[in-house]
């Protein structure tokens, strides 16, 4: 194994594949690769994925990445403060401090109050850059004028103190915002639009956030009372303070100086109330234009009015069924009294039928003994005879029913005019009357 | 290499916030990303990381983990336990031997149930494994919400290599049905070596891993080509029927016997007492892979008894003597199957519940060379808890991916993207006036495709010839008469019965040494530096592509110009595109 053979230099003679590679030469190919599933796993995975996926080459992809983080780190030096600066403003005495508008100064009137302490940090150094008397000087400008320089130290200084910042802000004009008049509230989502520009600049006194917005005609009426709660019981920390007249020092006398505090102190006092007081109109106002408070009083009324109408229509409703119950009853008792005096009349009719019916027949009986001539043989017959017949006629009659009285009939009538048949139907009727113990066979005489 | 973001995003967008399951037979547990980047176990209300994957029902009420536990003995027919392994299976493929001491599985209408009384009503219900599975994790996302503070919309679960499709599809519905949404599932393996990887800065070093996730009920053993930080798994094996329930059989066995000699009772008879044995048998074996003997005490584990006994951890080492040859020959069983050597592995990585047991560390730290790391509690103080890894390894792939959409996730998953061709041979280089034998390795085999490697090679003069070629390795076996240290393999097989301390190995027959060698075989380039200084430097790099064609430069670090080359792709047929 301990072969001491080693590969050895290149030859003299050792020549590259081409002129453009002459110290590179290809001997081989790979071996042929086997397929396998890599696990999509791992920060590494995700590199080869976004490779794939996009079809790069590492040496590609690594740019792509370099250059997408190179990006990140210039966008942060994005958002530079530039404004024209006016050039009133630049001839301004830096005595007259209390005058200038440091915002305006420092290049941030667009910001105003709501810009950051990193903002006019780099607002006052880009001033700075600028503005330094060195600077005049190297540019040739040598008017020895550094005031405006000053005015931009002036805004830093107070800018960059809170206190002073606050006192500033309170008395920073340009950053109020005029209620709207009525001809600008015309078009309902310009009201929205102008107070929420109002309430908004209003709102940077306001010691406790966060403040609620005006919001739109969509608002509940929640979120409306609450707004309304919030902006009458406003807390505010505005100050005046920065309107003070100058305190003169002791020397000039000390009843002077504590003159002009006690009127510097009332005057403080007078604009706060003076403040105040508008506000409390600014709201007033708002409120009164606000038409979301007609619309909750509409729907309140709208309830109100809707829930009584409700209860009258129900008792109406009630009364109306009670009256038609009632018609309902007495139109069925009266069709039932009519009902039973028809059926009345109907059976009294009908037992006059029938009575007629009886006598009818009676008659017809009485008839049928008179047309058999009596039951006499032979021309006329005897009184007596007459008399007797008739006389069974009468409790035959009087014995018999409806109902066989009818029968008897029917059978008088086939009978006809033979006196055998005629008295046959007779005897029958008798024999059958007799068995039922109405009539008594002693009784009769001739018609047994 | 790009420059991919190594920092792990603190906190996803407050819509999604993802974090990692892991969701064991056994155990779950649960992790995130804490604010400082940090992976964090979540520890559940009751302060359990490792959370018991049982439920179980008492009158309507619904206990989880460590309480649910404890009712196998009392309310065994409606604690279900073990149940991970049956979603998204049918009855007929499952192995329902675990759950002999908890609540059955049953089929209904081709579905697996447990029947369980889960209402106040006395009648029992058929609760679908799906259902269950459901409520599990509806449990798990509870403890991660109210420990992280806001409400976890999705997660990223650690499963088995082996998970079928169904068995994903069937995880994602019932996490779904909870409003979870799993952004990926991630092999156990993956997630391990991931939970490891994660705590070096570069860990994008060639290494060969081995990763053993030895569980309750199963053991799992993968190898893993780690190149450059992407992952390809080579070999899968798994035991169904070893884990550390068999170990805890092991202790019931022996403190039943115990007990039957004092007692004339056999506690294993009444299902009680062995539940009673099989709770206080797992807490003994936590409490052996802790301190060298443990108590082992039961109140009234039968007829009234009390029991209470000791066991030392050698005695414990020789009683699963056997339970535990069949993790070291599992581990050399997937080595064998990815047609690898105990050599060409740099790393083991123990994972699960049974891997704190120091003597199946220190096992298979004896079968391989001592420069391969073992990453166990046993055998590292530095290491992770084996319980932990995978939740871990989930938790930061759930933070790299929370940001992204599911569809460029899955987009990105696609086998289009992650089939990819893998280097056969490694490739490496020779330089003039060295043996010619001599090969350094530049990119190892298995490595995917495309794949850039570059190189410095210092110490070089004069004309020099720098030879790329493929190599083979080979495993060169001497035998010698003296005693090695401790690389020496020992025989696989575990017949030997007394090897309970490991302290010497008195065996007469020579040991065999074995050396990994690299051979060069085939030339692939050749570069030729003339009339370089002394002590000159050359960084060479090797670009391979996707398609095989080869590009290489070198360079005279600190001298002008460069070399530049390139081999076409190879004309070979099985070369084309997946």
């Amino acid at each position: 194994m301990a072969q001491v053979e080693t590969i050895p230099p290149p030859s003299a003679d050792w020549k590259g594949d081409s002129d453009a590679t002459p110290n590179f030469r290809a001997l081989g190919k790979l071996s042929p690769p086997v397929m396998r599933k890599i696990e999509p796993f791992g920060a590494q995975f995700l590199a080869y994925a976004r490779r794939k996926r996009h079809g790069r080459t590492f040496s590609e992809d690594d740019r792509i990445q370099a250059l997408s983080k190179v990006k990140k780190s210039e966008d942060e030096d994005d958002g530079e403060i530039s404004e024209p600066e006016d050039p009133m403003m630049l001839a301004r005495d830096a005595k007259d401090w209390k005058g200038q508008d440091h915002y305006a100064v420092l290049g941030l009137s667009k910001y105003r109050y709501k810009a950051t302490e990193e903002q006019i940090k780099r607002a006052y150094r880009k001033k700075v850059l600028k503005h330094h008397p060195d600077k005049k000087a190297a540019a040739g400008q040598d008017d020895e004028n550094d005031s405006f320089f000053k005015c931009i130290q002036r805004a830093n200084e107070i800018l960059m103190d809170p206190v002073k910042r606050r006192q500033f802000d309170s008395v920073d004009e340009a950053a109020d915002v005029p209620p709207p008049s009525k001809k600008e509230m015309q078009k309902p989502s310009a009201f929205y639009k102008k107070w929420n520009a109002v309430f908004e600049s209003e709102a940077r006194f306001s010691k406790r956030t966060p403040v609620p917005k005006l919001g739109d005609e969509n608002s509940t009426k929640e979120e409306v009372e609450q707004f309304y709660d919030f902006w009458y019981n406003f807390d505010s920390w505005r100050t005046f303070e920065y309107l003070d007249e100058d305190v003169p020092d002791d020397n000039e006398g000390r009843d002077h100086k504590r003159h002009i505090e006690k009127k510097n102190a009332n005057a403080r006092r007078k604009r706060k109330s003076e403040d105040i007081a508008r506000l409390r109109k600014l709201v007033d106002d708002c409120l009164s234009y606000d038409e979301r408070i007609k619309k909750f009083r509409q729907q309140a009324n709208a309830d109100k009015n809707k829930r009584r109408l409700e209860k009258e229509a129900a008792a109406k409703r009630e009364a109306e069924e009670k009256a038609k119950a009632q018609e309902e009853a007495e139109r069925k008792k009266k069709e039932d009294e009519e009902k039973a005096k028809a059926e009345k009349e109907q059976s009294k009719k009908a037992k006059e039928a029938a009575k007629n019916a009886v006598k009818k027949n009676k008659r017809v009986v009485k008839g049928s003994v008179k047309d058999v001539n009596y039951f006499a043989e032979g021309g006329d017959a005897s009184p007596r005879q007459i008399d007797d017949v008739l006389n069974d006629v009468d409790k035959l009659l009087g014995s018999v029913d409806a109902d066989q009285l009818a029968d008897l009939v029917s059978k008088l009538n086939v009978a006809g005019k033979d006196a055998g048949k005629v008295k046959e139907v007779f005897s029958e009727a008798t024999g059958g009357l007799v068995g039922a113990g109405k009539l008594k066979e002693s009784d009769l005489k001739i018609l047994k | 290499m790009s420059d991919e973001s190594n920092e792990v995003p603190a906190t996803g967008s407050p819509e999604h916030y993802a974090i990692g399951i892991a969701f064991g037979n056994s155990y779950s547990s649960i992790a995130h990303i804490s604010g400082e980047g940090k992976v964090e176990v979540i520890a559940n209300e009751e302060g359990d990381r490792q959370i018991p994957s049982v439920l179980s029902y008492i009158e309507g009420e619904e206990y989880h983990g460590t309480q649910a536990k404890a009712q196998l003995v009392r309310n065994s027919k409606n604690t279900v336990a073990y149940f991970r392994d049956f979603i998204g299976k049918d009855y007929k493929s499952i192995d329902p031997t675990p759950c002999h001491a908890s609540a059955h599985p049953i089929e209904v209408d081709g579905q697996i149930c447990f029947s369980i009384r889960d209402t106040d009503s006395e009648t029992e219900n058929k609760v679908s494994v799906q259902e269950i599975t459901a409520r599990h994790l509806r449990r798990l996302k509870n403890s991660a919400s109210d420990f992280v503070g806001k409400p976890v919309t999705a997660a990223v679960v650690a499963i088995p290599t082996d998970t079928s499709d169904e068995q994903k599809a069937a995880l994602t519905k019932a996490a779904a049905s909870i409003e979870l949404e799993i952004l990926q599932f991630m092999p156990e393996p993956i997630a391990a070596l991931l939970a490891y990887d994660s705590r070096v800065p570069d860990s994008g070093a060639d290494k060969n891993v081995l990763v053993a996730d030895f569980g309750g009920h199963r053991s799992d053993v993968a190898v893993i080509a780690s190149r450059g930080g992407m992952y390809s798994i080579l070999a899968t094996a798994h035991d169904y029927e070893l884990g550390g329930a068999q170990l805890d059989q092991i202790l019931i066995d022996h403190f039943a016997k115990e007990f039957e000699k004092k007692n004339k009772t056999d506690p294993r008879k009444n299902e009680r007492s062995l539940a009673k044995l099989r709770l206080e048998a797992e807490a003994v074996k936590k409490a052996l892979s802790q301190s060298t003997s443990a108590t082992f005490s039961v109140e009234s584990l039968a007829d009234g008894v009390d029991f209470r006994s000791t066991i030392n951890r050698s005695r414990y080492e020789i009683l699963a003597l056997k339970t535990f040859g069949r993790f070291t020959r599992l581990v050399e069983e997937v080595i064998k199957k990815a047609d690898l050597d105990v050599l060409d592995i740099d790393e083991i990585i123990l994972s699960g519940g049974a891997s704190h047991t120091p003597k199946i560390a220190k096992n298979i730290e004896a079968i391989f060379p001592e420069s391969t790391r073992v990453l166990a509690p046993a055998t590292v103080t530095t290491a992770l808890s084996p319980s932990e890894l995978s939740a871990r390894g989930a938790a930061l792939q759930a933070s790299l991916i929370q940001e992204f959409d599911k569809e460029d996730i899955d987009q990105s998953t696609h086998e289009m993207v992650t089939v990819t061709p893998h280097l056969t041979a490694a490739v490496g280089y020779q330089v003039s006036d060295q043996p010619a034998d001599s090969f350094k390795v530049l990119i190892p085999a298995e490595t995917a495709l495309p794949a850039r490697r570059s190189k410095v090679i210092d110490g070089l003069e004069g004309d020099v010839l720098i030879r790329i070629c493929e190599g083979e390795r080979e495993i060169k076996v001497t035998q010698s008469e003296t005693m090695p240290k401790t690389n020496g393999t020992k025989d696989g097989d575990e017949d030997a019965e007394d090897d309970d301390d490991s302290d010497v190995d008195e065996d007469d027959e020579p040991e065999e040494i074995r050396e990994k060698i690299w051979k060069p075989k085939q030339a692939l380039a050749e570069f030729v530096f003339k009339g370089l200084p002394k002590k000159s430097k050359v960084e060479i790099m090797v670009n391979v592509d996707a398609d095989s064609s080869v590009s290489f430069t070198a360079r005279h670090v600190g001298g002008k110009g460069g070399v530049r080359g390139e081999i076409k792709a190879a004309e070979v047929a099985q070369n084309g595109s997946a």
